[in-house]
């Protein structure tokens, strides 16, 4: 038996991978959803303190009902009402494009749908109903009809 | 079910991570039928404003099932975002100090929704 070397661990590709550095990746459409399923998970996490505000101040009384719906006009403290409609609508986003990109995780997983074309027809499929969803509701937040 | 601690813990194979998949999975069909729920109820429930708004979320079997997604949410958001705080950061004690803050916020957070709900 030859004599055993200690081997210095291998390093494999992606074990040591910084976020930053999952940005520089050129991804198939199934892998976009992938990392913008964590991206909108992750927004929603870090403005959940401003969706319970939201709900606070909308349901608490008709005095903070009416501060909810000036928020988007006339804004919070410094920041003007365009940037809490620009905010409500990243977070419009993230959650159309999180909601229907978990649906399609629970469709694969029940139907065992994991081949290439499927991955990349479900991807398709979740771009459009979330990104079609979002401008419907983006142009309802912003006045267009 | 394997033991999953002390000495005689099995430290290879699978199932590890069956719970949180499945509890991930569970939590994220509660939140999709409150949405939906909800939806209908802002749909069908007369002129959008405060009195409309207000009444869905009195109804003592709103308060009930928001109240059970608000603990969804937190576990839910819990399992996701441990599963990206283990990806990217490999320091212990960094991800330790990441993984105590998500718990802090999503507590926080989850405390400070169970009160506007159940003050209603």
């Amino acid at each position: 038996m030859a004599e055993t070397t200690p081997t210095s661990p291998r390093v494999r590709p992606g074990e040591n991978m910084r976020l930053i550095e999952a940005l520089q990746y050129r991804l198939p459409l199934a892998g976009m959803v992938s990392i913008l399923h964590r991206a909108s998970g992750m927004l929603m996490f870090f403005l959940l303190p401003f969706i319970v505000w939201m709900f606070d101040n909308s349901v608490s009384s008709e005095i903070s009902f009416d501060a909810f719906t000036s928020a988007f006009v006339a804004g919070i403290g410094f920041v003007p009402g365009f940037v809490i409609k620009l905010v409500a609508l990243a977070l419009i986003w993230a959650y159309l494009h999180h909601a229907v990109a978990g649906v399609r995780h629970l469709w694969m997983d029940a139907t065992h749908s994991v081949t290439k074309q499927q991955g990349r027809s479900s991807a398709v499929a979740t771009f459009a109903i979330s990104i079609v969803l979002t401008i419907v509701l983006g142009a309802k937040l912003f006045g267009l009809f | 079910m394997a033991v999953n601690y002390g000495s005689k813990r099995v430290v290879v194979g699978a199932h590890y991570g069956l719970r949180d998949w499945l509890s991930q999975r569970i939590t994220a069909v509660l939140m999709a039928l409150f949405t939906l729920v909800l939806l209908l109820q802002f749909v069908f429930g007369g002129p959008v404003g405060y009195d409309s708004w207000s009444a869905i979320f009195s109804r003592q079997w709103m308060k009930v099932l928001t109240f059970v997604v608000i603990l969804s949410l937190a576990w839910h958001a819990w399992v996701g975002m441990r599963d990206v705080w283990m990806d990217y950061i490999k320091p212990v004690g960094l991800r330790l100090l990441a993984q105590v803050f998500t718990i802090v916020w999503l507590v926080g957070c989850a405390g400070w929704a169970v009160q506007v709900l159940w003050r209603l």
